[in-house]
């Protein structure tokens, strides 16, 4: 079983030495079914995704707009849980290597346990996770727990980062640098591209590690232009949405797979 | 976060400012109409035949409840923090009017987020923001209540970060929300300890305030926090009663997790999912509770029981009779415990019960339970 780092480092080092850009759709777990997550994983991978994000639903998700807040909404309700998610993956392992990162609010990963949960993540074959209501400053106990033997812990970044913050994150985290594209929450707009270049290429000079531009980016013509500067972008809203369109239909594996194939085009284009 | 640690900083600064603090108190003085008056509840205490009664009047403050000292002390904050807007969540609607109370006094422009099932609940105060010039947005995810509205108020001032002020509206939330509200909620305490000197020449020996968030009670209790002999009990939302899971009992239900930025005690199932907590009391309806409550329930400092929804709404018909005060249902709930509580007491004993807020906003409610149309 490769270590956790190496899946993502690896991932990233192909793309560098072929000259692409990462793309990371982000799907809900268990949207609109555990089963279906299954399906779609390898699918997505097949339609050009480098990494897949796998959200973990809460019931209060306060960093997420209304679109992924009701494929949480649609996932709990179809029973899913953080360790139902971990038996999922397990199961994935069998099929792909694509690396994959969870996105989960603390408080799933603390009903879990700290220890149980990097323990259990790694063996399940998960990759790295992002928590996006725990800073820095509140991360030590559970960076302790992730070093010895868990999965990357991947933070964030935004516009509104002070130069002290930047340098914390650029310290602690592992895999890649989560750079929020914009002040607010995943599924608004994308504004003044500009300032994220800016940003995003002062961050790669002083990290020397990847990073990644997510939230709000909606369209193959905004991730062309995000990946033109940046290592990679995260695309979540606008997938989930075309998944809460096509829940009921047979067409949701195909109709998906054509929008990650449409981004990855697109990512081709930036390079 | 950047937001937060701005906050805290500008925070740090006035907590020390004599000037700061004079307009603060001004304000309070002109404004509110503080002091409030520590009234000495002769029937109730003879009903209940046990301690002498004290009521703390903060249903006699401007807007009808505590809410509005909390609210002064971050409108004088955003205006030295020289933004423009502020916004806020709302249960009952107490914090959302007087937000809109000190925004239009303040000239400051407001948002205020309402769970579309409270929005229904107390329309009347929805009405009354509106009346303020403030802007209301219903908030239709997750339970419809306070804890999405408060999400979504979040929501708003990570987008609106750089202009606006989120005027949280309890002891809740990152630091230093616990900590700033308390001191501005402190008032009440300060002002009770000198007033019951006055009145029997002694400190009182039961303290007892409902708790939601729990701001009322902190406010009351904290200036009293160091004389250990002084016994403070707060109440929760004991709903339909504990056994029956629709309660918002923090203490009695939940364990310790993370919910919007505050390590504290949850509602939660296993798997750490936020439940639905139930209260006849929108402003006690709510899964979390102060940190600093959690850490006074943990040290023993502060003792933490329940009333049911049935206790809570016998005690507003007695405060009323007996007193001539309709009791806000939240406050009700304290009324409840003094109930229990005084009667087991010596005569030469004081009680002192913070009455949070009036009852007005709750009697449309009642009568509707009650089956009595207007």
């Amino acid at each position: 079983m490769p270590a956790p780092a190496n899946r993502i480092a690896a991932t990233f080092d192909r793309l560098r030495r072929g000259g692409e850009k990462a793309l990371i759709p982000y799907l809900m777990a268990g949207d609109p079914s555990l089963a279906e997550t299954e399906t779609l994983v390898p699918a997505l991978e097949k339609a050009g995704a480098d990494l897949i994000e796998l959200g973990v639903p809460f019931s209060d998700p306060i960093a997420d707009g209304p679109v992924i807040q009701k494929a949480a909404e649609r996932s709990l309700r179809a029973g899913t849980s953080l360790r139902g998610i971990l038996r999922t993956v397990k199961s994935l392992r069998t099929k792909t290597q694509v690396p994959l990162i969870l996105m989960a609010y603390y408080n799933t990963i603390m009903a879990m346990g700290e220890r149980a949960f990097c323990h259990e993540a790694v063996l399940a074959g998960v990759d790295g996770v992002i928590i996006p209501d725990m800073p820095p400053e509140e991360a030590d106990s559970l960076q302790r727990a992730s070093a010895e033997k868990g999965p990357c812990l991947i933070f964030l970044l935004a516009p509104t980062s002070t130069a002290a913050r930047n340098a914390e994150v650029i310290k602690r985290t592992r895999g890649f640098i989560y750079y929020v594209s914009i002040t607010g929450i995943t599924g608004a707009k994308l504004r003044d591209k500009d300032s994220i270049k800016r940003n995003v290429r002062a961050l790669q000079k002083k990290a020397g590690k990847p990073v990644v531009v997510g939230f709000g980016i909606a369209t193959p013509d905004d991730a062309r232009q995000i990946a033109a500067f940046s290592d990679g972008v995260i695309v979540g809203s606008a997938l989930v949405r075309k998944i809460e369109e096509l829940q009921h239909s047979p067409d949701l594996i195909q109709g998906v797979s054509r929008f990650t194939a449409s981004l990855k085009a697109a990512l081709s284009d930036s390079c | 976060m950047p937001a937060i640690l701005e906050l805290e900083k500008v925070y740090a600064k006035v907590r020390r400012d004599r000037s700061f603090q004079k307009e603060f108190h001004e304000c309070l003085k002109q404004y509110v109409g503080r002091p409030t008056p520590l009234y000495f509840a002769k029937q109730l205490t003879r009903t209940l035949g046990g301690a002498r009664i004290y009521l703390k009047r903060e249903d006699l403050c401007h807007t009808g409840a505590h809410k509005i000292n909390n609210t002064v002390g971050q409108a004088l904050l955003t205006k030295r923090m020289k933004k423009r807007r502020i916004i806020a969540e709302t249960g009952a609607g107490q914090h959302g009017v007087a937000v809109a109370t000190i925004a239009a006094t303040f000239g400051l422009e407001a948002e205020v987020y309402m769970g579309t099932e409270d929005m229904a609940r107390q329309a009347l105060n929805v009405f009354r923001m509106r009346l303020l010039g403030a802007k209301v947005t219903g908030v239709d995810a997750g339970s419809r209540t306070l804890k999405d509205a408060i999400s979504e108020a979040m929501r708003d001032w990570t987008t609106n970060v750089r202009t606006t002020h989120y005027l949280l509206g309890s002891v809740l939330g990152a630091h230093p929300y616990p900590m700033m509200i308390r001191d501005f909620q402190s008032v009440i305490g300060r002002e009770a300890r000198r007033q019951i000197l006055a009145a029997e020449g002694t400190l009182p020996h039961c303290l007892v305030a409902c708790v939601g968030g729990g701001s009322n009670s902190i406010g009351l209790f904290h200036p009293f926090i160091k004389d250990a002999r002084i016994q403070m009990v707060g109440v929760e939302a004991g709903g339909m009663g504990l056994t029956s899971g629709k309660h918002a009992a923090r203490f009695a239900g939940g364990v310790p997790g993370v919910l919007h930025g505050t390590m504290t005690y949850l509602l939660q199932d296993r798997h750490g999912q936020i439940n639905s907590t139930h209260s006849v009391s929108a402003g006690l309806d709510y899964p979390a509770v102060g940190p600093e409550h959690a850490m006074h329930h943990d040290s023993g400092r502060i003792q933490y029981t329940s009333a049911t929804d049935q206790e809570a709404l016998e005690a507003f018909d007695l405060l009323s009779q007996e007193e001539g005060i309709i009791p806000a249902l939240e406050s009700a709930h304290a009324v409840a415990e003094v109930i229990k509580r005084a009667p087991k007491m010596r005569k030469n004993q004081i009680l002192i019960m913070n009455l949070s807020g009036r009852g007005d906003k709750d009697v449309n409610q009642i009568a509707q339970m009650r089956g009595i149309q207007f």
